[in-house]
């Protein structure tokens, strides 16, 4: 174990922090374990909203992935808010992680950080892996209404592709692939173009984010009114943030220094 | 798929306890990979693919990512 640092007056001993912690975890146990036993088996119940939502949603919006209806139509309002939490962290991220005055951009670095450490199998792993990853994002945003997944999950995967390019090769390939200026771009323009689709359900639907477009069949690539619409915005603004938030990462890891800090 | 539930508790229950476990940070963030992977399958076994999409690739590869980044830009 580690050495207890030297106690200060009125701080409590090791051994009274410990009791009040398990007086404290007893409780939370006896609690959690209180609620659980009251929870419904969740095979046999299912609650009143999911069932209406399970018998409604195809229907009424042409939607066969239902999870996939209430983030971007019945519920589509709470999305909006989720997506500006991310674009939010993001932004603070990229703020926290910025060039300070006293930093400067290392340009030669990383070539010896990184050639002598990725072998030719992780190299050609990675590249043989870039194409499945951004196919797989695209199917993945674009059949948002058709099947589990939407713009989330296809623009986090999209970004992971960005990843798979820096493990496959190095630094200056990697910062050719990822142009900061369209990224940004991709990333605001993904959150405005959700805001644009809910105003634009409030001119021509009378409600915001009300589908203000023609349903189609269901399980068509074309349908489900703004639902698709609204997953590729999503997808846009989330592929662009993650690739902002690791790009700001590797350049504080690979390129940032210290003004002080000799060229190696 | 009871089997494959139970299957599933277990895998994340054992890869709950080998993260808390797992002292180095960098073997941490490898074990919270896995760990992410295993929660993914969780997801999945219990009929919510959505939420084991996102988990995969959050929990597995940008949560990992981020973490060994941080790592290795502190301790130079």
């Amino acid at each position: 174990m580690d050495e207890q640092p030297p106690r200060r007056p009125g701080e409590l001993s090791f051994a009274a922090r410990r009791r009040l912690f398990l007086v404290g975890a007893a409780g939370l146990g006896a609690l959690l374990l209180w609620g659980l036993f009251g929870l419904p088996d969740y095979r046999d119940v299912v609650p009143l909203y999911g069932q209406v939502i399970n018998h409604s949603a195809v229907e009424e919006r042409s939607s066969t992935a239902v999870v996939s209806a209430v983030n971007f139509d019945y519920r589509g309002f709470d999305t909006l808010g989720e997506e500006f939490i991310l674009f939010a962290a993001v932004l603070v991220l990229a703020l926290l992680l910025r060039r300070l005055s006293e930093e400067r951009r290392d340009r030669h670095e990383w070539k010896a950080r990184h050639e002598h450490t990725t072998s030719a199998a992780v190299r050609l792993t990675c590249a043989a892996l870039v194409g499945p990853t951004v196919l797989l994002a695209v199917y993945i945003t674009a059949h948002g209404h058709l099947t589990p997944g939407g713009g989330f999950q296809g623009g986090v995967i999209a970004a992971t592709a960005l990843l798979l390019v820096y493990l496959g090769s190095d630094y200056p390939t990697m910062q050719r692939l990822r142009p900061l200026p369209l990224v940004e771009t991709a990333k605001a323009a993904g959150a405005l173009a959700f805001v644009l689709l809910g105003l634009a359900g409030l001119i021509f639907a009378g409600a915001f984010l009300e589908n203000f477009l023609p349903l189609g069949t269901p399980g068509d690539l074309v349908a489900a009114g703004t639902i698709p619409l609204l997953s590729v915005a999503v997808g846009l603004e989330v592929a662009g943030g993650f690739v902002l938030l690791l790009s700001e990462f590797l350049d504080q890891l690979l390129v940032i220094r210290r003004k002080q800090e000799a060229d190696s | 798929m009871i089997a494959v539930q139970l299957a599933a508790l277990l895998v994340v229950a054992v890869g709950a306890w080998a993260t808390v476990m797992a002292r180095d940070p960098v073997r941490q963030a490898i074990v919270v990979s896995l760990y992410g992977l295993a929660l993914g399958l969780l997801f999945f076994a219990f009929q919510a693919p959505d939420v084991a999409l996102s988990n995969i690739v959050i929990g597995a590869v940008a949560l990992p990512t981020m973490l060994m980044l941080a790592i290795a830009k502190t301790k130079r």
